[in-house]
């Protein structure tokens, strides 16, 4: 073996059997360019290799499931032939060595994925975590992720509609980044990244392909960051809406007028990933002709050409027959478009081997009069190494594990330092660096529980929450994920929207620790178990690990995306009161439950006890409820119950609109926990006083408790004898919550 | 009537700006950066976005494109033309609209609901509005920040249009200028975003009189 390769493979993050696999696929050693594309293509970012085998425990199925994992980003049926894509995915480790080019493009990334399907993206949620936002590395990460995020989205014309944000120690030195993108399109016109037949033409479209990005997926994604990190810098890619907005327009127009078989995005592992993906979907192979690439280097060699992850480029699949019509749109819209390739017919027997038939589809590259490399297609994509690392699954915290929370502060003193904290606070100074109004669909946008967005050539919306709480999940991961999936879904139901597919981005630290494997098979099972309580397939996501920084891991944090499907746009809910003289009721049933709550964490700093308990029939039976009342019309606002528990729902409820209200606390606790706990399944309502009859009757049987609490009126909120606020204050402490934290106010 | 909507390369709210204008009854017509015909469209809007990118100073290079040639001489000889955000920096770029627009006082990019009063009826978007009345429409922009070297002598003119109400100004705009509009007041720009407040599902609808004002005068 020539040293040159051996020193090389393990740089590039292959390990010594990885190698030995590659010499046995390929029966001879590597050319550089080989061994680069299988460095990528066979990273954990690319080929899931660690969870590959936990994920096929997640439910993919459902009637309304028309594409589930596999392809560029999953794809449900929204009635009347309308068809939604969604996916989320990460960009945590880029926006860490540079956040306003690492958050811009994972936005980037993601809506490539949605437009791969055929879909004309329309809106995105965030899903971010960072360490204390006082301190100033926290503060310039928050500020460069948020102006990356905002920059992308608004240039390319994709609204930016909801999404949370969240801060805990543990993210210090590991931010997240996950970025959730929506799109539309009529289901018939549906594509993939799949050619029909040999003589098939690749067609390259976009930017050009430059150094910047290369071993992104290897380098940067797939190991842990330690001291001195700085030096990956150049792995980070540099976006360029502009070229983005136009990729998108042709490409619609491409789908629009039927000239393409697929389309394929080029993401993590650039070129290798597209041809090999498409190669290999397709059992056939590819000729390749790298020097049609056009490069923003001219002295770049092969293997960089192959794996650069230069952004804003797609691969189109065309029929011979529709190469001219295809360059001329991409012309008018003044994007570059080159055959990069053309699909062959498989090489060898086809046999069976071991059961399985054996693809022989080759992909063979040529670049300046050289053969540069020449794999099976499927053994890129498909047949990487799957691993069943050594786990060791976490106790479950023991039945008496004590939250060890005192609950004898005061009560006003209390719902103010919910209020005031930025973790619980207005989001406002984030989603104001947004595009929320482009695409003219934006029902409800961020700062409600769940963006609602009409759907264009259809009467329906579709409502869209992210959540996820990472305290939850390192107390018990299997409950946190569970419970991940139970609030996304409630916020679903709370705009009275059914909640029907799930998308997720498990975040976590390095799968080569046997606790964190261990913890992520749990938060596996508890997120199947509740994707299946629930009724909702998981129709595609990411996966995250490695988020650690010098031997300090993240908590798990599986972060949930749900869609759902509201029938009527125009009976969509509010979160917040919209007027007084309603009636204020709350579903479900208060517990003292203070395990990982955010009462918790500001009393006491720790993290204790067990997260609250959840029973997954009560919370479908609860989804039900929520959307027979809003087909009802019953419901004037209804808000989910989750962080900072009562006094924080009872705070946005009121500051939104500055309508007040006066309640009495839920009995059967005290008074503190009443406001603060953080037990499942509860949602506030307000109704008018003439349905609370007919309230009271379908809760009941629907077997969901519920208890009045009091009006909406008034400019205070009052529980008589405990609290009495005005509204106006604590606004004024929740929206100055985050920029005083930030130094920007006094 | 028909409204023509011009797509530059990096225009984002042309087919909002075309569903607007179908809702309120026009009749909305796509017209292309790269074409010098404004086919015989009555009116012009000119959309928000980031034409080419806005890597340059934003409507710098759009000011080039043929449709702009053509649009020149359609304000020229009177017809209205209607410059939203990224469109209003393009027709001060074009001198088709006094003053400039510089990025934010605050330097972030800001999008919310502000509420501006309406200073000038005497212009063909403004026909229906009532003067001194005021209009809730979002904006969204990072360079919005409107100068000019003599706004005294502008609001004399009578050629601020629109002004942000008291607390209201997003970006540092002098004067809290929002809107301005050319002399013969064919010919109006403005940084907040009528088209995006047509619809009471999607929130307020204080752009709906902009669009009634052009439809109800050529009628």
């Amino acid at each position: 073996m020539s040293s040159v390769v051996e020193g090389l493979y393990r740089q590039l993050g292959l390990t010594d059997e990885e190698f030995e696999r590659i010499l046995g696929v390929l029966g001879r050693e590597p050319s550089r360019a080989e061994l680069a594309m299988y460095s990528l293509m066979w990273s954990e970012h690319c080929s899931y290799k660690s969870s590959k085998v936990h994920l096929r425990r997640l439910p993919s199925q459902g009637a309304r499931v028309l594409q589930g994992p596999g392809e560029n980003a999953g794809v449900v049926d929204l009635g009347d032939g309308v068809a939604a894509v969604f996916k989320i995915e990460s960009h945590n480790h880029p926006s860490f060595v540079e956040p306003f080019q690492g958050a811009a493009t994972g936005v980037g990334g993601i809506i490539r994925d949605i437009l791969a399907m055929g879909a004309r993206p329309a809106a995105s949620l965030n899903s971010l975590r960072f360490g204390d936002p006082a301190e100033p590395l926290q503060r310039r990460l928050l500020e460069g992720v948020v102006a990356g995020i905002g920059h992308y989205g608004n240039c390319v014309g994709v609204a930016t509609v909801g999404g949370e944000v969240s801060f805990d120690p543990c993210y210090a030195g590991n931010p997240l980044v996950n970025a959730l993108t929506v799109g539309f399109m009529p289901a018939e016109r549906l594509l993939t990244g799949r050619a029909e037949q040999p003589g098939d033409l690749a067609v390259l479209m976009g930017a050009k392909t430059g150094r910047d990005g290369i071993g992104g997926a290897s380098v940067l994604a797939s190991a842990s960051f330690e001291e001195g990190d700085d030096a990956k810098r150049p792995n980070v890619q540099v976006g360029d809406p502009f070229q983005e907005k136009l990729l998108i327009e042709a490409c619609l127009e491409l789908g629009e007028r039927r000239l393409l078989r697929g389309l394929q995005d080029l993401g993590a592992a650039g070129i290798s990933c597209a041809v090999a993906e498409v190669a290999a979907r397709a059992g056939m192979g590819m000729e390749v002709d790298l020097d049609a690439v056009p490069l923003r280097e001219p002295s770049m060699e092969a293997w960089e050409v192959l794996v650069s992850e230069s952004q804003e480029r797609m691969l189109a699949l065309v029929a011979p027959d529709r190469l001219d019509d295809v360059l001329e749109v991409c012309r008018r819209w003044g994007i570059l478009a080159n055959v990069l390739g053309e699909m062959t017919e498989p090489e060898g027997s086809g046999e069976p081997r071991g059961g399985a038939p054996v693809n022989r589809g080759i992909v063979r590259v040529g670049f300046r009069g050289e053969v540069v490399a020449e794999v099976p297609a499927a053994s890129l994509a498909d047949d990487g190494p799957v691993y069943s690392r050594p786990l060791v699954r976490p106790d479950p915290p023991a039945d008496g594990a004590l939250a060890e929370v005192p609950l004898d502060a005061e009560v006003a003193g209390a719902v103010l330092a919910l209020a005031a904290d930025p973790t619980c606070a207005s989001k406002r100074w984030v989603w104001e660096q947004y595009d929320r109004f482009v695409g003219h669909g934006t029902v409800a946008g961020p700062g409600s529980d769940a963006a609602v967005l009409r759907v264009p050539g259809s009467g329906r919306a579709v409502a869209l929450a992210t959540d996820g709480n990472g305290r939850y999940s390192a107390l018990d991961p299997a409950a946190g994920a569970a419970l991940a999936v139970a609030e996304a879904a409630r916020n679903v139901a709370c705009t009275g929207a059914q909640p029907i597919a799930v998308t997720n981005c498990l975040n976590f630290a390095s799968p080569e620790r046997p606790e964190v494997m261990g913890s992520f098979a749990a938060a596996v099972d508890g997120m199947a178990a509740a994707c299946q309580a629930l009724g909702l397939p998981v129709t595609g996501g990411n996966v995250s690990f490695y988020n650690e920084s010098s031997g300090r891991p993240i908590h798990p944090t599986p972060i949930v995306g749900v869609l759902g499907l509201l029938e009527d746009p125009g009976a969509a809910v509010p979160s917040a009161f919209p007027r007084p003289g309603l009636d204020v009721w709350l579903l479900g049933e208060t517990r003292v439950e203070l395990g990982g709550s955010a009462w918790q964490r500001l009393t006491t700093g720790h993290l204790k006890g067990r997260p609250p308990a959840l029973d997954l029939a009560a919370e479908a039976a609860l989804h039900r409820l929520l959307v027979t009342l809003a087909t009802r019309r019953l419901l004037a606002a209804a808000h989910d119950l989750s962080d900072g528990g009562l006094a924080l729902a009872l705070v946005e409820a009121t500051v939104a609109t500055g309508v007040g209200a006066t309640i009495t606390l839920p009995p059967g606790v005290p008074p503190l926990a009443a406001l603060v706990s953080e037990s499942a399944s509860r949602v506030l309502l307000a109704i008018p006083p003439a349905s609370a009859e007919e309230l009271a009757t379908l809760a009941a049987e629907a077997g969901v408790p519920a208890t009045r609490l009091g009006t909406t009126g008034g400019d205070r909120l009052v529980v008589p004898g405990l609290l009495d606020l005005p509204v106006s204050g604590l606004r004024g402490t929740y929206e100055a919550a985050l920029p005083r934290a930030l130094g920007e106010l006094a | 009537m028909r409204i023509g909507v011009v797509t530059f390369p990096g225009s984002c709210d042309d087919r909002d700006a075309r569903t607007a204008v179908a809702s309120m009854g026009g009749d909305p017509v796509p017209l292309w950066h790269g074409d010098g015909d404004l086919r015989g469209v009555d009116a012009v809007v000119l959309p928000g976005g980031f034409s080419y990118g806005d890597y340059l100073r934003c409507g710098a290079i759009a000011r080039f494109s043929p449709v702009m040639g053509a649009v020149a001489g359609f304000a020229r000889s009177g017809g209205p033309v209607l410059g939203i955000c990224n469109g209003f920096q393009v027709l001060c770029e074009a001198g088709l609209l006094p003053g400039a627009l510089l990025r934010n006082a605050g330097l972030r990019f800001v999008c919310r609901e502000v509420e501006v009063t309406v200073e000038s009826t005497a212009t063909a978007w403004t026909s229906a509005c009532t003067a001194g009345g005021s209009l809730t429409i979002p904006v969204k922009h990072g360079e919005g920040r409107y100068v000019h070297d003599d706004p005294a002598a502008l609001a004399a003119a009578g050629q601020v249009v629109f002004r942000y109400a008291p607390g209201h100004n997003p970006n540092g705009s002098l004067a809290d200028i929002a809107g301005v509009r050319n002399p013969a007041g064919n010919v109006v720009g403005l940084m907040p975003h009528p088209e995006h407040a047509v619809d009471p599902l999607l929130g307020p609808t204080g752009g709906r009189t902009l669009f009634e004002s052009v439809l109800t005068a050529r009628v």
